[in-house]
């Protein structure tokens, strides 16, 4: 049982990261490898306001997402939009923005350990036990659950009901023809990009609260995120709430049954099984 | 008689729009058969059925009186099925006479080193574009682009041949050029299913017509009559072409 | 077999670069000829994989992931087989591991494949570090009387067996069919090629040559655990090398490898945290300045040489 809420809170958690790489990759079409190294730096920003200045990382969000949602843009507009201009085929869009992210990635890696340091960090925030259902969780587990759980709603109400949001969407679905009905795609790629970025660090300020952090695991949230993206189906949103929690349960199983090393390669071996049975992801459309 | 094509309650789902719906027709050996009707009728995904780049949802489609509605593209073009693309498709990074040699190497013919370039040669000129086999793809002009596809084409000994609107952008004088081009490949033998909506080629060039509207075949019969029928007349109501 | 009288020129001026090269270890000290290795390791596998990422423009990230297999075939088979015996046996597990790969992904579109592959070496590390905890073992030790030496001539005949085979496929049908599958996999399917097919058994080819590469190199490491096998690094060198130099000729990702990897020397001794940092700026200068490598920068100069010429 204990697993199981384990499980879900972790996967809750994981939804928020793979969101940011649904509006990035699924909406603005660009495959996003630095999306991992966004995330550790949200993670940074908020140990260094909680340690530096006891500033809760819950509040750091608010100054950590509109940071990452300009830097983002920026880095859309001045490193990919070029690519998305001289691209003559969806395919090879894919390979130069994985060169170019990748490049990004490892660029911020370096920043990273320049300006931090190599060394682990953690902190310690909330780590008060709660219990539910005669369990015992940390509450930062619990906390950011539901923050996640908030501002994943709030996107889900926001992509489904606004007009920008469904605008976005649209652009996921059917680029040309969005564009035939006045829809400024190149814009709202940007702002799709800029917004995954943004819920990606906030994601990261939220996991740092309970997870360890160094400059290099983001290569393995980005993984995660990925195969998170792709069982669930690129662009779909319900369907990337429901893969998070699905690997959120698994990895907390194979950690508790198993081993705890082992983590990733469950995720691993579930993108397999997706991959070989059902590429289009859970709730994909098949044929795009 | 074996039909040379037979289609026999072809249907097609994308999801919940039914792009073709219980399409049955035969095309006899030889024939020209034009594939008409508004946009967004089914006429170029028919093609795709038959050339294998979609699997059908129901159904089946013969060859000769045999099922090649199960096989993938590569083994019904081995068959001898070739076709043309609504946007030309053409292979960018290599010359003009490679990209009519890819069409014969992987045939059922299966022709290589000296030989595949004689008859790759032979085919541009058959094509109208002998010599210029070392030009790139991109020093060519629009009809030219569509000759070189047309050429690549017949390099793989095609018995029956699809044309996706090939006719499609050509100025009066290439347009007569274009329909003695297929006029001379129905002469040769071959059997050509034609989606188009230039009606003088139609008139000219088809032996029968397969009407569609809406995924389904609302007449058929020769030029003459379906384009009277009041039917399709309705269907293409607002199409300046009718 | 006709050769025409330019490529018989290529072939002599081939041997006649294999045979200096073969000549460099009695050339130079220990330290050059360690990194005369390390070129020749690079250039083994930044080669044999733009022979198959080249056409197909599938970015292959797997490399790791081979090459820790075939050392560690070496490693657990160095006790109970001779070590030219453990040789094949880690290029044929390599072209196996290849093919199972590409029959799951290959059939996907090019991102499938290279998020899989990207994952491949962790996952493979991750399974064999699990393994060891159970059993007990930690990691192995490869003590053989091999020298640098052989191993270094060892990567040369290999390079060499690349360069054939990378030459010999672009005569064949195979070589034709990948170049048609990179430039529009739909019309390959409608000249009658079986891309799926096609596919998979030309990436069986830097399958099994990472693995022999690392079969090669294992005596170098002497102790052999799962994160040295493994590096995930490997992967992405490689394919910045093989990008720098060009897949367009054979040549190219040799001219990417030797100052690739002489730079990523001179920095690893200067500023090893920086290694990083270096191999971002490599994927950003590559994609927007030199997207075709050195080979797409020479043969644009040659061609604005011509015009010139023309005028």
């Amino acid at each position: 049982m204990d697993v199981l809420i384990t499980g879900l809170l972790l996967g809750g958690t994981y939804a928020l990261i793979a969101m940011g790489l649904n509006l990035q990759y699924g909406m603005a079409r660009i495959m996003n490898l630095a999306n991992g190294e966004m995330l550790v730096a949200g993670g940074f920003a908020a140990f260094w306001f909680w340690t530096g200045g006891s500033i809760s990382p819950l509040l750091t969000i608010f100054i950590v997402a509109p940071i990452a949602f300009v830097l983002n843009w920026s880095i859309y507009k001045v490193f990919l939009q070029p690519l998305v201009k001289r691209a003559k085929s969806r395919g090879q869009l894919e390979v130069d923005s994985i060169l170019t992210t990748f490049g990004l990635s490892f660029v911020s890696v370096g920043v990273m350990l320049a300006l931090f340091g190599g060394n682990y960090f953690n902190y310690s925030y909330l780590s008060v036990p709660v219990i539910i259902f005669g369990d015992t969780y940390g509450a930062n587990r619990v906390v950011a659950f539901l923050a996640a759980v908030a501002i994943c709603g709030s996107l889900w109400l926001w992509l489904s009901f606004s007009r920008a949001g469904l605008s976005i969407r649209a652009i996921s679905v059917a680029p040309d023809s969005a564009r035939l009905v006045g829809i400024d795609v190149r814009r709202l790629s940007a702002l799709a990009f800029a917004l995954g970025g943004a819920v990606t660090a906030t994601g990261g300020a939220l996991i740092s609260t309970f997870l360890t952090l160094d400059a290099s695991t983001g290569v393995v949230f980005t993984l995660k995120a990925l195969v998170i993206v792709i069982m669930g189906g690129v662009g779909e949103v319900r369907g990337t709430i429901a893969a998070a929690v699905l690997l959120g349960l698994l990895e907390t199983f194979v950690a508790t049954v198993i081993d705890p090393g082992l983590t990733l390669a469950a995720a691993y071996l579930l993108f397999i099984v997706v991959l070989l049975f059902r590429p289009q992801g859970l709730f994909g459309r098949r044929g795009q | 008689m074996i039909s040379a094509l037979s289609l026999h309650a072809v249907t097609k789902r994308f999801g919940g729009l039914v792009a073709v719906n219980r399409l049955e027709f035969d095309v006899v050996e030889n024939q020209v058969m034009g594939l008409i009707g508004p946009n967004g009728s089914g006429k170029s995904t028919v093609l795709n059925l038959i050339s294998g780049a979609f699997p059908l949802s129901a159904g089946t489609i013969r060859m000769h009186g045999n099922i090649i509605s199960n096989l993938q593209s590569q083994d019904v073009a081995r068959r001898g099925v070739g076709r043309t693309f609504q946007l030309v498709r053409l292979l960018s990074s290599m010359t003009v006479l490679e990209n009519v040699k890819a069409g014969t190497v992987f045939g059922y013919k299966r022709r290589w080193g000296a030989e595949a370039d004689t008859y790759a040669e032979a085919m541009l000129e058959r094509v109208g574009l002998g010599g210029r086999g070392d030009m790139s793809v991109g020093q060519l002009t629009y009809i030219d682009t569509k000759r070189l596809e047309l050429a690549r084409v017949l390099a793989g000994d095609p018995k029956i041949i699809l044309l996706d609107e090939w006719l499609a952008g050509l100025n009066p004088t290439e347009l007569g050029q274009g329909i003695n081009l297929i006029r001379s490949l129905r002469d040769d033998g071959k059997t050509i299913i034609l989606v188009e909506h230039v009606m003088d080629a139609i008139r000219s060039l088809c032996d029968e017509c397969v009407v569609m509207a809406a995924g389904m075949k609302i007449a058929q019969g020769k030029p003459e009559q379906v384009l009277s029928n009041s039917e399709v007349i309705r269907a293409y109501l607002g199409d300046d072409d009718a | 077999m006709r050769m025409t009288e330019a490529e018989w020129r290529d072939l002599v001026i081939c041997l006649l670069c294999l045979g200096v090269a073969a000549c460099f270890p009695w050339m130079v000290g220990a330290y050059w000829l360690s990194i005369g290795v390390s070129i020749a390791m690079f250039t083994v596998l930044s080669t044999s994989w733009a022979i198959f990422s080249g056409p197909t423009h599938f970015i292959s990230l797997a490399t790791a992931a081979f090459f820790g297999v075939g050392a560690y075939v070496v490693g657990i088979g160095i006790d109970y087989l001779p070590y030219y015996v453990l040789l094949p046996i880690a290029a044929v597990l390599g072209g196996l591991l290849a093919f199972l790969v590409g029959l799951a992904t290959l059939r996907l579109s090019g991102v499938y494949f290279v998020i899989f592959t990207l994952g491949l070496a962790e996952f493979l590390r991750q399974m064999i570090t699990w393994v060891q905890n159970i059993s007990g073992t930690k990691g192995m030790y490869v003590l053989t009387s091999i020298t640098e030496e052989h191993i270094y001539w060892q990567l040369l005949a290999l390079a060499a067996g690349v360069w054939f085979s990378g030459w010999m496929i672009g005569r064949m049908r195979l070589g034709f069919a990948l170049r048609i599958i990179g430039d529009d996999e739909t019309v390959a399917k409608h000249v009658g090629i079986n891309t799926s097919r096609a596919k998979v058994l030309l990436f069986m080819l830097p399958g099994s040559v990472a693995a022999l590469a690392g079969a090669i190199i294992a005596p170098r490491y002497v102790y052999i655990e799962p994160s040295i096998a493994f590096t995930p690094m490997l992967s992405f060198q490689v394919v910045i090398m093989a990008l720098l130099g060009g897949t367009g000729r054979l040549w190219g990702p040799l001219v990417g490898v030797i100052p690739f990897t002489l730079l990523w020397e001179v920095i690893s001794i200067s500023a090893p945290n920086q290694t990083t940092l270096l191999l971002g700026v490599s994927f950003l200068v590559i994609v927007y300045f030199l997207p075709k490598g050195f080979v797409g920068l020479v043969a644009s100069i040659k061609r604005h040489s011509s015009i010139r010429g023309a005028q």
